[in-house]
C-alpha cells in the first residue's frame, strides 16, 4: 500500500499530540499540542487520499532524486516572502507602536517570528534543497536512503510551523536565534541527523574521486550546527507535559554558550552553507572554473577554525572576563582575511566571463552577493574591536550590519541559486521572464543599500546621544529623547525593508509562471546580442 | 608531496573530512567556554544574592515569554554615561542564579538591570497598560492583558525543582512552599513571614490594585521590582572583586 507506514506512524503521533493538548500542565502547552495536532492530522489526510493499493510503480534509481529539492525551492521561497514580510510589519512597530496587537502579536513575540523565518525558514530551505541539488551533481549520485530526503524535508517544516507558532503563543527558551522550546528542539535534532546522514551517505557512494569544494562548506555547515544546537539548547524542562525548560547553564556561562552559538548559526549556518552555494552555482551560471583550488583549500580550513572563536565580541564590556572577551576579538579581526578568502575566489571566478555582468541579471545578483559578503565580513571585524563596540553595542548599527549581511549576502545569493534552479528543475527552456530578474535585483540592491545606510546614521547617533555630556558634566539626553530621534529612520527603514520584499514578491512571480510553463514574450536583454551585426 | 596534495587524501575520504572539520570546529569552544566553569575569578563572591523567590520567577517566566529582553538589555557596561544612567556596573555574580541570562543585545529601550526600586508599583502598572500614558515618546506594545490573566499554576514547586537540578540552590523548605510563597507574597492580608526569611529583600504585598487575584502582572511588577536590588553597593567593595 502506498504511504502505508507513514500513515500509520502519522496516526500515532497526530494521537500523541492529542493527549499531549488534553494533558498538558499550561495553556500555552496545550494549545500548542493542538497546532502540532492539527499540522500533523491534515498531514495525515492528505497521504490518505493520495493512497492507493496499486503496486507501486517501480524508482528509476538511475536518476537524481529531485522531488524534494522541487519542494524545497516553493518552501524557500515561500517563507522567504513570509520571513520578510514579518520583518516590515515590526519595522513598522517600531515606527508605529499601535500596529502592536497584543498578545500574539506584540514586537517582543513577532521578532522571533522574522529572525527565525528567514534564517532557518527562508535560508534553511534555500540550504536543504540546493545542498541536496549540489551534492547529487557533484557526485554523480542519487540521494542516499529512498524516502529519508521526504522526510527530512517535511519534518524541517514541521519545525518551522511548530516554532513559528509557539513564538505567538509565548513559548520561547530567550535565546536569539535559538528561541524554540525543548520539544521542538528535540524533534530538530533527530531532522538534523536525518539530514546528516542523507547528505553524508550520498557523498559516500559518489561516482567521483573527489569530494567538490562546495560540498566541504555543506558538510562542515551540517555538522558544525548539530554541536551548537545541541550544546546550546541543553535544558531542564519543569514537566515533561509543560512547554517551560531552564537552561543548564546560568549567567556569564550561559551567555557566552548563547553567543558561541549565535555567532556561529552567522558563521555556519549564514556562511559556510552558503559558501557551499556560491562554490556550486556562480562557477555554473559563468561558466568559468573556480578561481583558484589552493585559495579554497586555504580559507575553508581557516574560515571553520577561526570564526568559533568570534563568539565573544557579543559581550565586550559586560560581566563576561576580559581574557574571553580579548580572545575573542583577536579571532574576530583574524577571520577577516578567510573571509576575504571566499569572496575573492568567487569574485575571481569571473575572470574572463565579467562581460556577463551587463547581460545576465543573474550573475549580477550573484556578484551583488559576493560583494556584500566583502562588505559586511570587513564591517563585522570592525565592529568587534572593544573600542568600535562601545559605541556600536546595543544599537541600530548591529541590525544594520546584520541585514547587510542577510539580505545582500545570504539573500541575493539565495535568489541567485534559485533563478538558476527552477528551470532546470521543472525541465523549462528558461525563466519566465530575466527581466522581472532585473527589477528583483535592483529593487533588492536599493532596498539593503537604504536599510544599511539608515542604520548606520540611527546607530551611530543613537550611541552618540547616549554618552553626550554637556559642559557642567551631565548627560544631555534622556533615554526617551534618544527613542524618539529614532522615528524618521525607522520610517525610512521599513521604506528599504518593503522594496526588498516588494523584490522577493516579483521573484515569487516569476517563479510561479516558470513552473506553470509560461514565458514572458519581451525584448532581450541589451549587450545579449551585439547591437551592430557585420555586413553580409 | 606537497602539502596541498596531502590535501586529496581528505578529498577523497568523507569520514576524514567529517571527523577532521567536526575537530577544527571544536577547539574555539573547548578554550574559550570550559575554563568559565572552573576558574573561580570568573565569578566573584557577593553578599545578598539568593535564588529568585517563587512569585518573582513566575514574573521572570513572563518577562522571558514576552521577549523583553529583544529590546532591553540588563547588563550595565562600566562606562561613565551608563554608570550615571542606570546605577553600578553589573557583576558576574547578579545574574549567577539566571537560567538563562537576561544580559540581550539591543538596547531599543533602557537598561534594565537595576530598574528595581526605581518607579512605585502604580507606575509601572500603568505603564504596562499603556506605556505612551506615562512615557510620550515610548514606543513600547502594551500589555495590558497581564492584568486580566491569573497566574496559572498548577503546581510551581516543579519549576524550583528544574532551577535546582541545573544548579540553583533551592532547599527542600523552598520547594515545598512553593505554592503558598507564591501567593503570599502577592496578598497583603497573608502571613508572609516565611517568604521573607526564605527569600531575603523579598517585597509583599498586592502590585496591580487587585488583591483578590494573583495576576500576570503582580509577577511581573515583583520581578521587575527586585531587579538589581539584591546586593548592596553601599558596602561592595568594588577594589576587593577587582579581576
Amino acid at each position: 500500500m502506498k504511504f502505508g507506514t507513514e500513515i500509520v506512524v502519522l496516526s500515532l503521533f497526530a494521537f500523541a499530540a492529542l493527549v499531549a493538548a488534553g494533558f498538558g500542565v499550561e495553556g500555552p502547552f496545550r494549545q500548542h499540542m493542538g497546532v502540532l495536532f492539527f499540522a500533523v492530522a491534515g498531514f495525515t489526510a492528505i497521504l490518505l487520499r493520495n493512497t492507493d493499493f496499486k503496486p507501486a510503480a517501480p524508482i528509476d534509481t538511475s536518476v537524481y532524486m529531485d522531488g524534494p529539492i522541487r519542494y524545497g525551492a516553493i518552501a524557500t521561497v515561500f517563507w522567504g516572502v513570509v520571513g520578510m514580510l514579518v520583518g516590515v510589519i515590526i519595522a513598522l512597530q517600531l515606527a508605529y507602536p499601535h500596529l502592536n496587537i497584543q498578545p500574539w502579536f506584540n514586537f517582543g513575540r513577532l521578532r522571533p517570528l522574522h529572525t527565525s523565518g528567514v534564517v532557518f525558514a527562508f535560508g534553511g530551505n534555500a540550504l536543504l534543497c540546493t545542498s541536496l541539488y549540489v551534492v547529487q551533481r557533484t557526485c554523480r549520485a542519487r540521494l542516499f536512503g529512498g524516502k529519508l530526503a521526504w522526510f527530512v524535508f517535511w519534518g524541517y517544516q514541521l519545525f518551522i510551523v511548530m516554532a513559528a507558532t509557539g513564538y505567538l503563543l509565548g513559548i520561547t527558551e530567550a535565546r536569539e536565534y535559538a528561541e524554540p522550546e525543548w520539544y521542538v528542539d528535540l524533534w530538530l535534532t533527530i531532522v538534523w541527523v536525518a539530514y546528516l546522514i542523507l547528505f553524508l551517505g550520498t557523498i559516500l557512494k559518489r561516482k567521483e574521486p573527489h569530494i567538490y569544494v562546495a560540498n566541504w562548506f555543506y558538510l562542515s555547515f551540517i555538522v558544525t550546527i548539530a554541536m551548537l544546537h545541541v550544546v546550546n539548547n541543553l535544558s531542564m524542562p519543569a514537566s515533561f507535559l509543560g512547554s517551560k525548560s531552564y537552561s543548564a547553564f546560568s549567567g556569564v556561562q550561559d551567555a557566552l554558550t548563547q553567543w558561541w552559538y549565535g555567532h556561529n548559526a552567522v558563521g555556519f549556518f549564514l556562511t559556510a552553507g552558503f559558501l557551499g552555494m556560491m562554490y556550486y552555482f556562480v562557477p555554473k551560471q559563468a561558466n568559468r572554473p573556480v578561481y583558484s583550488y589552493r585559495l579554497s583549500i586555504v580559507h575553508f580550513w581557516a574560515i571553520i577554525f577561526l570564526y568559533i572563536w568570534a563568539g565573544p565580541h557579543h559581550l565586550h564590556y559586560t560581566a563576561l572576563p576580559d581574557w574571553a572577551q580579548t580572545l575573542g576579538m583577536a579571532f574576530s579581526i583574524m577571520l577577516w582575511m578567510p573571509s576575504w578568502g571566499g569572496m575573492i575566489n568567487g569574485l575571481m571566478t569571473l575572470s574572463g566571463a565579467w562581460d556577463k555582468l551587463r547581460t545576465d541579471p543573474i550573475i549580477r545578483m550573484m556578484v551583488m552577493a559576493v560583494a556584500f559578503y566583502g562588505m559586511s565580513t570587513f564591517e563585522g571585524p570592525i565592529m568587534s574591536i572593544k573600542t568600535v563596540n562601545s559605541l556600536s553595542h546595543y544599537t541600530d548599527w548591529t541590525i544594520g550590519h546584520v541585514h547587510s549581511g542577510a539580505l545582500g549576502w545570504v539573500g541575493m545569493i539565495s535568489f541567485g541559486a534559485i533563478y538558476y534552479m527552477v528551470p532546470k528543475l521543472w525541465n523549462r527552456e528558461r525563466l519566465y521572464s530575466l527581466r522581472l530578474v532585473t527589477w528583483h535585483f535592483w529593487l533588492a540592491t536599493l532596498g539593503i543599500v537604504v536599510y544599511a545606510a539608515v542604520m548606520w546614521v540611527s546607530g551611530i547617533m543613537q550611541g552618540l546621544m547616549w554618552r553626550e555630556y554637556d559642559e557642567q558634566g551631565f548627560l544631555v539626553y534622556s533615554f526617551a529623547e534618544t527613542v524618539a530621534a529614532m522615528h524618521p529612520f525607522y520610517v525610512m527603514r521599513a521604506i528599504g525593508g518593503a522594496m526588498y520584499l516588494t523584490g522577493a514578491l516579483l521573484m515569487a512571480w516569476n517563479v510561479t509562471m516558470t513552473i506553470l510553463g509560461h514565458q514572458r514574450e519581451e525584448r532581450p536583454m541589451p549587450g545579449s546580442e551585439p547591437a551592430l551585426r557585420p555586413a553580409e | 608531496m606537497g602539502l596541498m596534495d596531502k590535501h586529496a587524501i581528505i578529498e577523497k575520504n568523507a569520514t576524514l573530512l567529517l571527523v577532521g572539520s567536526l575537530l577544527v570546529v571544536t577547539v574555539g569552544g573547548i578554550v574559550e567556554i570550559a575554563p568559565l566553569f572552573y576558574l573561580d575569578n570568573t565569578i566573584e563572591k557577593v553578599e545578598g544574592m539568593r535564588p529568585y523567590s517563587p512569585l518573582e520567577l513566575a514574573g521572570r517566566n513572563i518577562y522571558v515569554r514576552e521577549g523583553c529582553y529583544l529590546c532591553h538589555s540588563q547588563m550595565i557596561r562600566p562606562f561613565r554615561d551608563e554608570v550615571e544612567r542606570y546605577g553600578h556596573y553589573s557583576l558576574a555574580a547578579e545574574s549567577m542564579y539566571d537560567h538563562p541570562f537576561q544580559w540581550g543585545s539591543k538596547r531599543t529601550g533602557p537598561d534594565l538591570a537595576r530598574v528595581g526600586n526605581r518607579y512605585s508599583n502604580e507606575w509601572h502598572v500603568q505603564h504596562l497598560m499603556d506605556p505612551r500614558s506615562v512615557v510620550p515618546e515610548s514606543i513600547m506594545p502594551r500589555y495590558a492583558f497581564l492584568k486580566d490573566a491569573p497566574i496559572e499554576v498548577k503546581d510551581f514547586s516543579t519549576h524550583l525543582v528544574a532551577n535546582a537540578r541545573v544548579g540553583v540552590p533551592y532547599s527542600d523548605d523552598m520547594i515545598a512552599h512553593a505554592n503558598a510563597d507564591l501567593m503570599a507574597q502577592a496578598d497583603p492580608n497573608a502571613d508572609a513571614s516565611g517568604v521573607e526569611k526564605r527569600y531575603p529583600k523579598a517585597k509583599v504585598g498586592d502590585r496591580d490594585g487587585n488583591p483578590q487575584q494573583v495576576t500576570e502582572m503582580d509577577a511581573l511588577v515583583a520581578y521587575l521590582q527586585m531587579l538589581g536590588t539584591l546586593v548592596d553597593f553601599k558596602t561592595y567593595d568594588d577594589a576587593a572583586g577587582y579581576r
